[in-house]
């Protein structure tokens, strides 16, 4: 069965001159995997995954035909149900630690709390399994990082806290949101390394939203390429560089390159008829 | 029509005129968006208008004492609002009264904020020892009990409405200090203003051209917000003795001699209280609807 | 010395005093000959971006040598100075005042540089960034952050400057977007003989743009390598080595692989 089935999702925002479409009738399917949405900014792309965990609030507008999790439609789900299904089945680590973390609150505290909201059991335990969490992100000390405050972090050791925080409740399913790119480069590979053993030790899916082709390219299984809310390219993350699509194209090319030096880049010639095109399906 | 609105919220002006006037409607159309804030404007303008029409619209003067007639009830025979101890018409009172209500909030109102505009900008952008300077003192005036503040200020310079508005603005100008102080600290540091820096901008030209806009904008919310106080501080030196002197219709003097019959004849004091309260409501809800237009943290 | 665009010597900066001194940047020296381009690059807080404040006056403590253009640069910067070098941020949403409108911006900018014909010269700006005059009366919420960038480098470019400082000009941009720019950026360099000091965290951007490129660690210049040497990988340091070798993407562990 697919982790996560959607189908047909749209969100819509009212504005003084209209109705804005965010997202236009996204379809696509989640297993065991590791799946990359790219697009620019605007193309819809973190509105997808804040829909999925219901995050939009009024006036935005989520519908959709489907969208399911292990089967079961959280559509329907009232909003007390579905605090249940957020953290425990599907988690969500977002771009930038300094926003997510409470800063007046120990990290300690933070993850303990994360945890015993969603399960009952004693202090004792739910520390042993805080620290034993911190240790699989790959911080050092965490007794130590255990008892300070989120500014004493910097934001690699920041983002990693969040990544244990999110994954305390065993979710089968971690959306991450532009999860490296507050981060420097050399930092960014060992979060990235840590989300990928994880994710694969427990057998979960992970939805990565990126602005970044080659991350993705190097790190996803497959890809969707988002363009003004809709999919119009979806294809295996290794073989991005031969993507079809004229947009994805163009993306490639107006890449600088380290290995073939250009005295000029080629400029994206947005065709109208990428927008109007339906939307490619994004089911394996 | 349509093509008119489709002028003023478009994207592309063409001119410095358009561009402006753009600008303006949109804020309008977000003010608008608050039906309270529109009750509130609505309201300030009518008050405007019958200061402005008080000879005309009064149906008696102020002043004609009238002792038959004397603490009518309302809605009496040609006295709608009916009289005080004096047989004075309380709605003619009430119509004059507003020219004084608006004089004071006009006065204090371009003297305070301006005063702590000044003040916080200045020491806010040179910071080092005019900051401290600047700020022990405006700590000073925020140390004493504003009403305490404006009676030793009325009571060293006498009473009289100038002195009550020169007395309140005194009191009132620290928290603006404040205010437009913070502002400036975090503005100072963003990259527009290291730009203009780059362009060899001195000091009195980023103060008064770049930083002044920003601040005037929350000054200008918090201002309104202040107004109901700065009515009832009026209306306050007002009924102690110390604001407008008799026979002057202000309306906080008129609840103060209404007081002396408030069992038997409550509405000469409750009447001029009415008006104290709409008014400062008025100000209130206007500030609401100027703050989700004006201020710039709320903007998306 | 009179050819040379930028010469720093032993540049030293540093924020706070006593206990809390935070060295920024740690004796670097670089030179860049008149009509060239250089590169800083490095991770946040290695200090790349601190030296271009430092040029700029920006940053009150220094020690060392730094001259532009010729001139020595003291405690206070000239008039002069600020008509031949010009900066363009990092952040477009951030560096232009969010009441003024571009017409206001660069009329002031050409105002504070004594231009008399503000009117023409606007026009011209507009033009030089690929900007039209229908722009001329939007305020920054109208522009897109493209468009916000290249308000950004009409302002840098009004005074006429020779030498242009770059802080991650397109890091806050979309791909699409930065290839434009730095095509743009191109173009003007050609056109007007402008020398470029460039700071940036993205190697392949830098190395489109320059000809000789810095990298920086932790305040320390650990070395300065030509372009060609950057892409034929051709590295003495093995923190550039690292560098590099993160900037081609993520490298998956072989213990990972199930």
């Amino acid at each position: 069965m697919k982790l996560l089935d959607v189908e047909n999702l749209k969100v819509s925002f009212p504005t003084r001159t209209g109705v804005f479409d965010a997202v236009r009738g996204v379809s696509f399917t989640l297993g065991q995997e590791r799946l990359g949405i790219v697009g620019e900014s605007g193309s819809g792309k973190s509105m997808t995954g804040r829909a999925i965990l219901r995050l939009i609030r009024p006036p935005g507008r989520v519908t959709a035909d489907r969208i399911a999790i292990e089967g079961e439609d959280i559509l329907s789900m009232s909003e007390k149900q579905m605090r249940s299904v957020r953290g425990q089945r599907i988690s969500m680590v977002l771009q930038d630690p300094k926003f997510s973390l409470n800063p007046v609150m120990r990290v300690g505290d933070q993850i303990t709390e994360a945890y015993s909201v969603h399960a009952k059991s004693s202090r004792a335990e739910t520390r042993r399994k805080a620290l034993e969490m911190l240790e699989a992100v790959s911080i050092r000390d965490p007794e130590r990082v255990f008892r300070s405050y989120p500014h004493e972090m910097s934001g690699g050791m920041g983002q990693r806290i969040m990544i244990a925080m999110m994954l305390i409740p065993e979710p089968k399913i971690l959306i991450a949101d532009e999860p490296t790119s507050a981060l420097d480069v050399s930092v960014q590979g060992q979060v990235l390394n840590i989300m990928d053993k994880l994710v694969q030790q427990r057998g979960m899916g992970l939805i990565l939203i990126s602005h970044d082709l080659n991350l993705v390219s190097s790190f996803c299984d497959r890809v969707l390429i988002m363009y003004a809310g809709r999919i119009v390219e979806t294809c295996r993350a290794d073989a991005l560089h031969d993507a079809q699509h004229p947009y994805t194209r163009g993306l490639l090319n107006s890449l600088p390159r380290l290995d073939e030096p250009r005295t000029q880049l080629e400029v994206l010639k947005r065709d109208p008829a990428w927008s109007e095109a339906p939307s490619v399906s994004g089911a394996s | 029509m349509s093509s008119l609105r489709n002028w003023l919220i478009t994207d592309t002006p063409t001119s410095r005129r358009h561009a402006q006037l753009a600008s303006f409607y949109h804020g309008w159309l977000e003010f608008k968006a608050n039906r309270l804030a529109l009750l509130g404007l609505v309201i300030l303008c009518l008050l405007v208008l019958i200061a402005a029409l008080a000879p005309w619209i009064a149906p008696h003067s102020p002043f004609s004492q009238d002792l038959g007639n004397r603490l009518q009830p309302l809605g009496s025979d040609e006295h709608l609002l009916g009289t005080d101890s004096l047989g004075r018409d309380l709605l003619s009172r009430l119509i004059y009264g507003s020219r004084i209500t608006l004089y004071i909030v006009a006065l204090v109102a371009l003297i305070a904020p301006i005063a702590g505009l000044f003040v916080g900008t200045v020491a806010g952008y040179v910071g080092g020892w005019t900051d401290t300077i600047l700020m022990r003192i405006t700590d000073i005036f925020l140390a004493f009990p504003r009403l305490i503040l404006a009676l030793a200020f009325v009571a060293a310079l006498g009473a009289g409405i100038e002195n009550a508005v020169l007395a309140i603005s005194l009191t009132a100008w620290p928290p603006y200090a404040r205010i437009a102080r913070a502002e400036t600290l975090s503005i100072r540091r963003s990259d527009y203003i290291s730009a203009v820096k780059l362009q060899g901008a001195g000091a009195l030209r980023i103060i008064t051209k770049h930083i002044w806009p920003l601040c005037i904008a929350s000054l200008i919310v918090r201002i309104t917000l202040d107004m109901a106080g700065i009515i009832l501080a009026a209306a306050g030196l007002g009924f102690l003795g110390l604001g407008a002197r008799p026979p002057s219709p202000e309306w906080g003097a008129m609840i103060a001699e209404g007081r002396k019959f408030i069992l038997d004849f409550w509405w000469v004091a409750t009447v001029p209280g009415l008006a104290i309260f709409t008014v400062s409501l008025a100000f209130n809800l206007l500030g609401d609807g100027l703050r989700d237009v004006l201020d710039p943290k709320s903007n998306k | 010395m009179n050819n040379s665009g930028i010469d720093i010597n032993k540049l030293n900066v540093w924020f706070g005093h006593g206990e809390d001194r935070v060295d920024a940047v740690r004796s670097a020296s670089f030179t860049v000959p008149n009509g060239g381009s250089f590169g800083l690059v490095g991770e946040s807080g290695s200090g790349k971006s601190t030296i271009l404040r430092a040029l700029t006056g920006l940053v009150p403590d220094w020690n060392g040598a730094m001259s532009v253009a010729g001139e020595t640069l003291g405690k206070s910067r000239t008039r002069n100075f600020y008509k031949q070098v010009q900066m363009v941020f990092q952040d477009p949403y951030a560096s232009l005042h969010p009441r003024h409108s571009v017409d206001q911006v660069l009329g002031e900018t050409l105002q504070l540089h004594g231009f008399k014909d503000v009117e023409t010269r606007i026009m011209r700006l507009l033009d030089d960034v690929g900007l039209g005059p229908q722009f001329r009366f939007r305020y920054p919420h109208q522009l897109s952050g493209g468009q916000r960038q290249r308000v950004a480098i009409a302002r840098a470019l009004a005074s006429e400057p020779s030498i242009l400082l770059l802080d991650e000009p397109t890091s806050a941009l979309d791909v699409s977007v930065q290839a434009e720019i730095l095509n743009l950026l191109t173009d003007l360099r050609a056109e007007h003989n402008l020398t470029y000091l460039m700071v940036s965290h993205n190697l392949a951007v830098v190395s489109h743009l320059c000809q000789q490129i810095a990298v920086m660690q932790e305040g320390d210049i650990v070395e300065i390598l030509s372009v060609e040497d950057m892409r034929a990988m051709r590295t003495a340091h093995p923190y550039t080595q690292h560098l590099l070798q993160s900037s081609l993407g993520y490298v998956r562990e072989e213990n990972n692989q199930v």
